[in-house]
């Protein structure tokens, strides 16, 4: 069987071909765009909600989106059990929709930031990162708001429950305030939903999957994505 | 409302000229209708017309090599790259409305040049940026500084371009004068390239993207003024930026374009809805009936004049085949786009606006635009006096420092040299995973997917060197791209270029501008790489001086084989450390001076071109034969610069240099010399007798510096400094200077 991830074009998306690229050039599994006014997962297997500035971010970050007429089905496919990975604008939105809590935040210096950051990977036992074989992998970040925020008892909800799967760390994993570039509580990078088939992560796998680019890490989440399909 | 009666006074007032007036009085037959005048003053305006600057831009190389479209033949140049794809790429100055409204006024410049390269049917692949501040302890400087920075960056960021390179320096001279300089490159296929062009009688004609309101009325013309204390009440000339409709507008433009369903296609920029009509219709020696009731506004009451001269962004002009107009609007609808048919295309060559069942403006296209009747003039030229002065510097009356250790340091940190991540980690550098090397390098790498291939693109040019010696300095802004995009390991291609000038109406300034364009015309004729397309700024005044004359170059080479993008930085410690070229201990208009002694003063580096060549040469052979492991080539700020930047432009792994450079007569005038054709290479220990048997049969002089090492940057024994301790010299001084409150 051949995975196919669904890539959900909203208007304003802009790391749609990255993804697809990376999924299908690079990997080798199915993918397909999935446009946003048409309420049709088209039999995908795992729905990735892409990076970019959908309807311009002009309002808080993807509350539009989270009303096209597609994030119905894709809140139906995440209850059933689907899984589903936001990534940067991606995550944003289900944060809007509440398939995974907290808010964010403007980047505590109220920059854009773009560059290379090294992520301690918290959780391993996870539909996303189940082959990832190391401590510390290294996923650059493009965002001007992920500065993830979260009331006290959510935060300590998804400490207990091992939901933080990404920590913003050096490169050796030591997670420091001078690791976080955004002010994110707890160095938070990325989280999953209670359930562990929701995934919302504020770096770019999708631009870590191909050495011509001399970064090759993110890919590791994509494979762990397939393999707990395959499962 | 009623409309002021048109004579020679309004006119004056529009920027036009008596004799201007004259001649369109003369041309029309008749008085024009104040619609008219409006159209005709911002097509004449410099900004449009290029009238002071076409006859000279006209010497320059712009044919050959592997150009598929020449020079003002479309909206941008066009270069083939073989695989069946072509390369479209400009640069364009957004100067003026960065001068009183920085987040802005650089938003919309990108914006503008994004559009130039998607109108041709090319999907924007890398954006770059030239940018010119004062210094910054002033804190007027900061505030445009922070805002231009943003404003690029939240334009390229959420359209999606990664911006990938270019450069920023900092000098008293673009005080009140900011220069921002926006160059994007796209990719299309050879058999998909679009035309801004009207023909065929009958063809409709639509408005495609954003509403029309009243934003950037007479935007060309300002830019096509000094700025003043008046400049500030200008500010409503400029316009506002929405990258979220550009982003649509993108997609949009580039599905109509796949399906075959146009016959033409133009952006509006500078003179809106007057400019895309006049020069598309003359294009095509054809005319328009355009019906103004049928725009979408967004403001209520306007005028014929306002809608003509309405510079809002993210709009263009689509002239579609006939039949097509359907299919056309599914798609603009799918993109929850405005898409309107305005008028339609006559064989007749008269530009027809009606409005209100009025017929506003009837004038000949041609009359109107560049190439056709838009005026062409020569103006005096004289040599500016300063030069006979400024050129004479002796070195003797320069005093040795006492602690060169500390000097570099100073200029390491300078904000001309320090590293500029500060402004590139607020750029998005990376989408659409295309970025093989990104900001921080001699010049950037992007590969094209699905070929073996990447291209190289840079902007250079210092400012201070064509002030002291325009033609010369000219050569060397060409040059120093060229070697830049070599040391990536590509072959130079062809150029853009962006002139910034002063006013063109003084002989001093008018001479200074022919000087640096035939210095650019011979550079550029000998590298083969001839001027695509670009842009002509005047007028980079304010009332205490002009801006340095800064012809900022931007160039692009193409890469055949990405297994050969080679970088700056040392790879490994125990690797062999090489100068290729020669130095002439030539510190005139350096860094060094500006710096340690605050003087702009003397010769500029001499640059021979043959030289250059020669050195583009080896080193593009010893990259093929993977001989070496990096290249970095010598500018601003000297070899002892190049070499540390060698050792730490690589955050993450820096690597060490222990390294003996000769000296001629004093260490400071070898060590922060700014000789030309210069570069930097790293090679492993068993690549030395290939490297030595290949280096001396070319014709460049090599020296052997040194090794790489492991923490320590060390020169002659004598000076030595941590790397950690540079490294936070080099990364953190502009940050340093950004945080002063």
């Amino acid at each position: 069987m051949k995975i196919k991830f669904g890539i959900v074009v909203f208007p304003g998306a802009n790391c749609d071909h990255d993804a697809y690229y990376a999924t299908k050039k690079v990997l080798g599994y199915d993918a397909e765009f999935l446009w946003h006014k048409e309420p049709d997962l088209k039999g995908s297997n795992a729905i990735l909600l892409p990076g970019g500035f959908s309807y311009g971010d002009y309002l808080r970050t993807g509350a539009i989106a989270r009303f096209s007429p597609i994030m119905d089905e894709v809140i139906k496919f995440a209850n059933s059990g689907g899984i589903v990975i936001g990534i940067c604008n991606g995550f944003q939105i289900l944060l809007e929709t509440g398939l995974l809590p907290g808010i964010m935040q403007k980047n505590i210096n109220l920059k854009f930031i773009c560059k290379d950051v090294y992520l301690r990977v918290e959780n391993k036992n996870t539909l996303f990162t189940k082959l990832v074989d190391k401590n510390v992998i290294k996923i650059p970040i493009a965002h001007g708001e992920g500065n993830y925020y979260a009331d006290e008892k959510t935060l300590s909800e998804l400490e207990k429950n091992n939901q933080v799967v990404f920590r913003y760390s050096d490169s050796k994993g030591d997670v420091t305030p001078e690791s976080n570039p955004n002010g994110s509580l707890n160095n938070i990078a990325g989280i999953i939903n209670k359930e562990g088939n929701v995934l919302g992560m504020m770096p770019h796998p999708e631009r870590a999957c191909d050495t011509a680019l001399s970064r090759t890490d993110g890919a590791l989440i994509f494979k762990s994505i397939a393999e707990s399909i395959y499962k | 409302m009623k409309e002021p009666e048109v004579n020679l006074e309004l006119a004056l007032e529009h920027g036009l000229t008596e004799e201007e007036y004259n001649i369109i009085c003369e041309r029309l037959g008749r008085t024009p209708t104040f619609t008219e005048l409006g159209i005709f003053s911002v097509m004449w305006s410099e900004h449009c017309s290029y009238k002071n600057s076409i006859a000279l831009i006209k010497t320059l190389p712009r044919s050959g090599g592997r150009l598929l479209v020449g020079a003002g033949e479309e909206n941008a140049g066009l270069v083939d790259i073989g695989d069946g794809l072509a390369i479209a790429f400009k640069i364009e100055s957004h100067n003026h409305p960065s001068a009183v409204e920085p987040y802005q006024g650089a938003a919309t410049g990108v914006g503008g040049i994004l559009r130039d390269i998607f109108t041709m049917g090319a999907r924007p692949i890398a954006c770059l940026n030239s940018l010119r501040f004062g210094t910054l302890d002033d804190p007027r400087t900061r505030y445009l500084f922070e805002g231009v920075v943003k404003g690029i960056a939240d334009y390229g960021n959420c359209f999606g371009v990664p911006t990938v390179g270019g450069e920023v320096y900092f000098d008293d001279s673009y005080k009140y004068n900011p220069l921002v300089n926006a160059m994007a490159i796209g990719i299309v296929d050879t058999n998909r390239i679009a035309s801004a062009v009207a023909k065929s009688e009958g063809s409709p004609v639509m408005i495609v993207g954003s509403s029309t309101g009243r934003d950037g009325i007479h935007g060309a013309t300002f830019a096509s003024e000094e700025i003043s204390e008046k400049s500030e009440s200008k500010r409503p000339s400029v316009q506002v930026g929405d990258p979220f409709t550009e982003k649509l507008l993108l997609e949009a433009t580039l599905e109509i374009i796949k399906e075959d369903l146009i016959v033409g296609i133009q952006d509006m920029g500078a003179a809106g809805i007057s400019c895309s009509t006049s020069e598309m219709s003359a294009k095509g020696k054809s005319g328009m009936d355009i019906n103004l009731d049928i725009v979408p506004l967004r403001e209520e009451n306007m005028t014929a004049y306002e809608i003509m001269l309405s510079e809002s962004q993210e709009r263009m002009l689509v002239v579609v085949k006939k039949g097509k107009e359907k299919r056309v609007k599914e798609i603009f609808n799918k993109w929850d786009l405005n898409c309107e048919i305005i008028g339609y295309v006559t064989d007749e060559p008269l530009l027809k606006i009606k409005y209100h069942n009025v017929l506003k403006a009837n004038i000949p296209p041609y009359d109107l635009v560049l190439g056709g009747g838009a005026p062409v003039y020569y103006r005096d030229a004289k040599e500016p006096e300063y030069l006979k002065e400024i050129t004479k510097l002796d070195y003797n009356e320069i005093p040795e420092p006492e602690c060169i250790s500390e000097v570099f340091e100073k200029i390491l940190s300078s904000p001309n040299i320090a590293s500029k991540n500060w402004v590139y980690e607020q750029y998005d550098s990376m989408v659409r995973t295309n970025t093989v090397v990104g900001p921080g390098s001699d010049a950037a790498v992007i590969r094209i997917k699905g070929t073996q291939k990447a291209i190289a693109a840079t902007t250079d040019c210092n400012g201070r060197y064509v002030y002291l010696n325009p033609k010369e300095g000219t050569k060397i802004a060409v040059a120093e791209s060229a070697r830049n995009v070599v040391c990536s390991g590509a072959i130079p291609l062809a150029i853009t270029n962006c002139l910034n000038f002063g006013n063109p109406y003084k002989p001093e300034m008018y001479w200074t501008f022919k000087k640096a364009i035939e210095g650019m015309g011979e550079a550029c004729r000998f590298f083969n790489t001839p001027v695509t397309g670009g842009n002509v700024s005047f007028y980079n005044e304010s009332p205490d001086r002009a801006v340095y004359p800064t012809p900022v170059i931007g160039m692009v080479g193409l890469i055949e084989n990405i297994d050969n993008v080679t970088t700056a930085e040392f790879k490994d410690s125990g690797d062999l450390i090489y100068l290729l070229g020669e130095d002439y201990e030539e510190i005139g208009g350096s860094e060094y001076l500006k710096i340690q002694h605050n003087i702009v003063k003397g010769k500029i580096p001499k640059i021979d071109l043959q030289t250059e060549k020669d050195l583009h040469n080896l080193i593009l052979e010893l990259i093929k034969r993977k001989i070496i492991k990096s290249a970095h080539d010598i500018s601003e700020g000297g070899i002892m610069v190049a070499l540390a930047e060698c050792c730490i432009i690589n955050k993450e792994k820096p690597i060490g240099a222990k390294v003996h450079l000769p000296v001629k007569t004093r260490e400071d005038l070898s060590f922060f010399s700014e000789s030309q054709s210069r570069v930097i290479v790293s090679l492993s220990q068993e690549n030395k007798d290939a490297f030595e048997q290949i280096a001396s049969k070319s014709f460049t002089p090599y020296t052997f510096l040194g090794e790489t090492t492991d923490k320590i940057f060390s020169v002659n024994d004598q000076y030595q400094f941590k790397l950690e301790h540079l490294i936070k010299l080099y990364y953190s001084s502009i940050s340093e200077k950004m945080n002063i409150v």
